[in-house]
């Protein structure tokens, strides 16, 4: 059940410097959204606040309306928590519970979360490394820890780690960057499954891969550091890579600029 | 002419040749042999010393003939690189000598009285003349009032140590931890002190008919006061090289913060909390003056944390040690010998109890 997303006038803080600057986009339900753009430009920024992960860093807050299905998420009502098992996120270096084994850490969220039953708990592993295209690499190793395994494949477990608690968005930061090419298309592959079910958004470095995955493409830049990160174009990724409206837009995927 | 050419004698950048020679080992073990052959004429030769100083001031000999041996022969850079390398082995020897000395101290001069009496009997009625006698009482001190501390520092300390990790923001935990590092110089006299005149002169009149009373408990208080500052610290230090993304990756599944810290956090820490926890222990172990001070020492077995005096270990050794008895020396020895393996057991047994929950890399 993917979920749409709503962004109008989004402004974030870390203090009192102003990461990004009045932000709003629309993500529809069970499409897949490319974040693309500099360094430092806000994109990760922006992609934190929409589960609320920024929250991690004191002094950060946020400005604006952010909507999930017209629930605004930074209600004071709302239970973080509960946001987060809605939106899970996949980070840039996989990290997999290094105390945890291989099974463990698929259902990790399910398990911290309270679901204490066995055989739910199997039955979400399994699918959940199904999804992630990992069950038949690993199916006879569930019990080594997941922490030995290669790169590629701990990023897969942290992805069936995220898509066991069913969420209905899943945000992906750079999940590529550290990963060969192999597995980085075993993860693009995964993401074009996993549209079926959630709606992506995802940050990336990878122009190529934002053209390939991505129905969206939101372009984010800075005029000078210390500026906070604007939203400069977003529109069908079809048209941002053979006719941006933008200039900044056109600069920077041929190259010119960033 | 490169700027390292110019600057630094006998380095070519291009060489022709990317070999050098080497100094063969015949001629570093002549060169130990003479450097020790000279130290030993010298040095006993004119009677100024004997083989202890002939074998440092041989090793100094071997590191400066070294040098210039392997200067002669590979250049100056290696034959630095040698020296240095020498130097490093001689000071990892000497750092170890006082510890093996230790160890060999203990076993060859504890080993008289390591019997089945020293250790299934007291001092209850041991006279000067008497040879037998044991420390099963300080052993059962030693177990009960460092277990009762344990019990007491440890939940205390790590809950301190998560306080100041996951959540002390601002003024309040800054002089959290500035206290904790004050406490972790409190001398352990200072410990006993307090506890003698906090618990011993002012609370434990209240159960029983307005005396004061010592009891094992008392220095157990006192041993968890010198524990705490230790916990608190090594535990932080732990909790602080948990990796952000370990964390993140858990609130990203909607874990919450609590969750995340007993579940993730904690495990991953555990083995370096663990070593932490056994530093504190072993130092409470071999701590005497608070429990000379609050448990009072006794000769007697006493079971009973909370009602009277209570021996020690530590404190069986020093005063077996400073006992007018022939029989007593051994005594000491042989309780020192005990203190070290009860430690080192509990160290090992822990250390084998944080890796099973690991898993098996």
């Amino acid at each position: 059940m993917a979920k749409r997303i709503e962004a109008s006038n989004v402004s974030s803080y870390y203090g009192s410097f102003k990461a990004i600057d009045s932000v709003s986009m629309t993500v529809e339900p069970k499409t897949i959204t490319a974040l693309i753009g500099p360094s430092g430009c806000g994109k990760s920024t922006f992609l934190r606040s929409i589960n609320r992960m920024h929250e991690v860093l004191p002094g950060a807050r946020i400005e604006g309306r952010l909507t999930i299905d017209d629930q605004n998420i930074y209600d004071p009502d709302v239970d973080v928590t509960a946001v987060r098992r809605m939106i899970g996120m996949v980070f840039q270096r996989p990290n997999p519970f290094p105390t945890m084994s291989i099974y463990e850490n698929a259902v990790a969220g399910l398990k911290l979360n309270g679901v204490k039953k066995k055989s739910l708990l199997d039955e979400a592993a399994e699918k959940s490394l199904r999804s992630a295209n990992l069950w038949d690499e690993v199916k006879d190793r569930l019990d080594r820890p997941g922490a030995g395994l290669s790169g590629g494949q701990q990023q897969r477990l942290c992805i069936a780690r995220t898509i066991a608690v069913e969420p209905q968005v899943v945000l992906m930061d750079e999940p590529c960057s550290a990963l060969d090419p192999i597995s980085t298309l075993a993860i693009e592959d995964l993401m074009f499954k996993l549209k079926d079910r959630f709606t992506i958004i995802i940050v990336t470095h990878n122009m190529q891969q934002a053209a390939r995955v991505s129905d969206k493409t939101g372009f984010f830049s800075i005029d000078k550091t210390g500026d906070p990160g604007r939203l400069i174009e977003y529109d069908d990724t079809q048209k941002i890579f053979s006719n941006p409206s933008q200039r900044k837009t056109e600069d920077y995927i041929t190259g010119r600029f960033g | 002419m490169s700027i390292l050419e110019r600057q630094v004698p006998g380095v070519v950048m291009t060489p022709d040749n990317i070999r050098s020679r080497k100094l063969p080992v015949v001629t570093n073990v002549l060169v130990a042999v003479a450097a020790f052959a000279v130290a030993a004429v010298v040095v006993l030769g004119t009677g100024i010393g004997n083989w202890v100083l002939a074998v440092v001031v041989g090793a100094v000999l071997y590191l400066v003939g070294l040098y210039f041996a392997a200067g002669r022969v590979e250049g100056r850079r290696a034959a630095k690189n040698r020296t240095m390398q020498a130097l490093i082995y001689s000071a990892c020897v000497l750092a170890i000598l006082p510890l093996a000395s230790v160890v060999w101290t203990l076993v060859s001069k504890g080993i008289e009285r390591l019997d089945a009496n020293f250790f299934s009997t007291s001092m209850n009625n041991i006279g000067a003349r008497d040879p037998l006698g044991g420390a099963y009482h300080a052993i059962i001190g030693t177990l009960e009032q460092v277990g009762i501390a344990t019990l007491m520092a440890v939940p205390l300390g790590v809950l301190g140590a998560i306080y100041l990790v996951e959540y002390g923001r601002g003024k309040f935990a800054g002089t959290v931890r500035f206290f904790v590092d004050v406490m972790t110089g409190i001398p352990s006299i200072v410990a006993g002190l307090f506890i003698l005149s906090f618990w011993v002169l002012i609370v434990s009149p209240w159960f029983n008919d307005g005396q004061p009373r010592f009891s094992g408990f008392a220095a157990s208080l006192a041993l968890a006061v010198l524990m705490l500052p230790t916990i608190v610290r090594s535990t932080e230090e732990m909790l602080r090289l948990v990796p952000g993304p370990l964390r993140e990756g858990s609130y990203a599944l909607g874990v919450p913060q609590w969750k995340t810290i007993l579940k993730v956090v904690l495990p991953t820490a555990l083995p370096g909390i663990v070593t932490g926890v056994m530093l504190a222990v072993a130092r409470a172990a071999g701590e005497t003056a608070p429990v000379l001070l609050v448990a009072g020492g006794a000769a007697a077995i006493n079971f009973d944390p909370f009602g009277g005096n209570q021996q020690s270990l530590s404190l069986f050794v020093y005063q077996q040690a400073g006992d007018a008895s022939r029989y007593a020396p051994a005594r000491a020895w042989t309780a020192a010998l005990t203190l070290v393996a009860l430690v080192l057991i509990l160290t090992i047994a822990a250390k084998l109890l944080a890796r099973r929950n690991k898993l098996s890399r």
